[in-house]
């Protein structure tokens, strides 16, 4: 947690930081239908070598990215597991005579699945929350969202209550960290003894998190009252969302790509989905 | 021998991260047992980071602290080296004593928080019991001790710290943030602890509040013979209370000594942005005046008791305006 902002934005100065937030929006999105219709072996090749090209033109170290797939370790390792154990296919590898029945699609189909989770983990947090801050995302979603207004959904509210949350997390993280450090100082004990005693451990840090983060939140009503906020109705911006040529190129890059994918499904190249 | 030595210590927040920023770099300190000690150094310079070393809530990332001579933060591995000779943990096979010494090793993680007592900066937050006598009282019940001992300790540590009697039934968050403070204070001084590390404690409060709170800790330093370290913007209150003076900057050390002798540097001081105490000023002006004036005085009552032995001993020299 410490010295570490929230999300896992690195900031850095790769052409995909600069591309607009909306750009990245409706990117990932292709990005992510494209895992989804992908199937066959010359397609998750593809797949594979974007996710590469990805990584290299962000300029984030692989290593950082590698970190990230870890928690889902687990998942990933069982659905392999599954694919391998339960598909039924034609060509047997284990012998007849053996319980445990293994084909060649299920070593395929388990294959496909671990690289569409990776892919679709590494694509998505490099679209979004790599390379994009949780402000710029949460701008990006009100400006695209912008035509629900018209049917009466308080999309800035909503968005500006993203960004109020969002905008806190690393401050409560901070918080909690430094209550947390003063209570070990008079000798707070929460790692030893049974599951009550932790919880009741936790009290004296959880009690004085709260009291400040209710103070925080009136003290941010009353600020921004000050200041007449009163929803978006009229308001102006201070970074106004503009499309550049590179907005324009990457979102062809993408539609390309996407074409590109389907037209890969028919490809007979070692292996297709059923 | 010195209380605390801090040995080459040096801290990196977010090490391996882009957030990464070197906190303290490379520092040696030696700080004196029985006395009162000032950080001062101005903001982000690392005065925060250092008194968070010395109870073990932070590990350095590379650097050794000692206490009484020992490694405040000896690793596992360490201890089962040094430990593997000692008598309970002979008969053990290699995994129970590692399990045995990791248990010992908490033990000793919150018995170092007791003997070397951490008020954080701004500690106001850190109260949430329903009345003030119980959340000063939740450090000395940490410790284990008798309910008449825990009494006897809330009422004395109320007492250095001007938390006054009738506050102890009220709840915590009835009280103003100067009076939260000295509750916030009183909790740790309440455990006894032989090292007091007090981070900015008068920060933000009025100069009678300032002056009883500095006065508080001294009164405790004096009692107990403790040894206190004081972490403060202050150079008036520096000069007023300390003994010894460490000056940071930049997460460096950049002085440290008695306290005549770091405030002698007055240009290197200020040119650190880091005033000297006014009468400091003053009475080196007088002195650059050409008046026979002693001018190693940081008060405001060594200097009334400097010009009054001027003034007796009826030397002259110099133009008085
Ligand atoms: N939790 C943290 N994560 C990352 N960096 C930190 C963290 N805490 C402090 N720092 C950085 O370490 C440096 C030293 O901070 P520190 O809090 O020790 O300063 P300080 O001397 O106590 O300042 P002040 O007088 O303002 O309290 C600062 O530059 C700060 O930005
Ligand atoms: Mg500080």
């Amino acid at each position: 947690m410490k010295g570490v902002s929230f999300g896992q934005y690195y900031p850095s100065d790769s052409i995909l930081h600069k591309l607009d937030p909306r750009t990245k929006v409706i990117m990932a999105v292709f990005y992510i239908v494209c895992t989804f219709v992908c199937k066959s072996a010359a397609g998750f090749l593809a797949l594979t070598l974007s996710a590469l090209a990805l990584v290299f033109i962000s300029r984030i170290p692989l290593r950082t990215i590698l970190r990230s797939i870890r928690p889902l370790l687990f998942i990933i390792a069982f659905t392999s597991l599954m694919n391998i154990f339960f598909t039924q296919g034609e060509r047997r590898l284990t012998p007849e005579s053996w319980v445990i029945s293994i084909y060649v699609e299920g070593l395929w189909s388990a294959l496909f699945m671990t690289l569409r989770i990776m892919i679709l983990i590494v694509g998505t947090s490099l679209f979004l929350t790599y390379t994009t801050t949780p402000i710029a995302l949460t701008d990006a979603l009100e400006n695209l969202l912008g035509p629900l207004k018209k049917i009466r959904v308080p999309v800035h509210d909503f968005a500006m209550m993203m960004t109020i949350a969002l905008r806190f997390i690393p401050t409560l993280s901070d918080e909690t960290e430094k209550i947390m450090n003063a209570q070990k100082a008079r000798g707070s004990d929460l790692s030893s003894g049974s599951l009550l005693k932790k919880a009741k451990a936790l009290v004296p840090i959880l009690i004085p998190l709260f009291v400040s983060a209710i103070n925080r939140a009136f003290e941010l009503a009353a600020a921004m009252e000050c200041r007449c906020y009163h929803g978006g109705e009229g308001r102006t911006r201070l970074k106004v969302l503009r499309y550049r040529t590179r907005d324009w190129v990457a979102m062809l890059t993408i539609l390309v790509f996407f074409a590109g994918i389907f037209a890969l499904r028919y490809v007979p190249w070692l292996y297709i989905m059923g | 021998m010195d209380k605390i030595v801090l040995d080459h210590v040096s801290y990196i927040y977010g090490a391996g991260t882009p957030f990464e920023r070197c906190a303290l770099d490379d520092v040696s300190v030696n700080v004196r047992g029985g006395c009162i000690t000032g950080i001062i150094g101005h903001t982000g310079s690392g005065k925060s980071t250092m008194v968070q070393l010395l109870n073990g809530l932070a590990k350095p990332t590379s650097g050794k602290v000692l206490l009484d001579g020992y490694d405040i933060n000896s690793t596992l591995d360490e201890l089962l080296v040094a430990w593997k000779d000692r008598e309970e943990y002979a008969g053990l096979s290699r995994r129970a004593a590692k399990k045995a010494i990791r248990a010992e090793m908490e033990g000793r993680r919150r018995r170092l928080c007791f003997r070397v007592g951490l008020v954080m900066q701004y500690p106001e937050y850190q109260l949430f019991e329903e009345t003030v006598f119980k959340d000063i009282a939740y450090g000395p019940r940490n410790m284990g001790l008798e309910d008449v001992e825990i009494e006897a300790r809330v009422r004395e540590a109320a007492l250095f710290t001007g938390v006054d009697p009738s506050w102890l039934d009220k709840s915590p968050f009835d009280l103003s943030g100067g009076e939260k403070r000295r509750v916030a204070l009183a909790g740790v001084i309440a455990m006894r602890p032989e090292v007091l590390v007090l981070d900015e404690p008068a920060a933000g409060l009025d100069p009678r509040g300032r002056s009883f709170i500095f006065e508080g800790i001294r009164n405790y330093q004096r009692t107990t013979g403790s040894t206190v370290l004081i972490v403060s913007h202050s150079m008036e209150d520096m000069a007023r209370y300390c003994d010894d003076v460490i000056v940071m900057a930049n997460a460096k050390v950049v002085m440290q000594g008695a306290r005549r002798e770091v405030f002698a540097h007055v240009d290197e001081l200020s040119e650190m942005g880091l005033s000297i105490p006014q009468i400091t000023t003053l009475m080196r002006r007088l002195r650059a005046r050409g008046l026979d004036i002693s001018d190693n005085v940081y008060t405001v009552e060594e200097a009334m008791e400097a010009v009054k032995r001027y003034v007796a001993e009826g030397r002259t020299g110099g133009e008085l305006v």
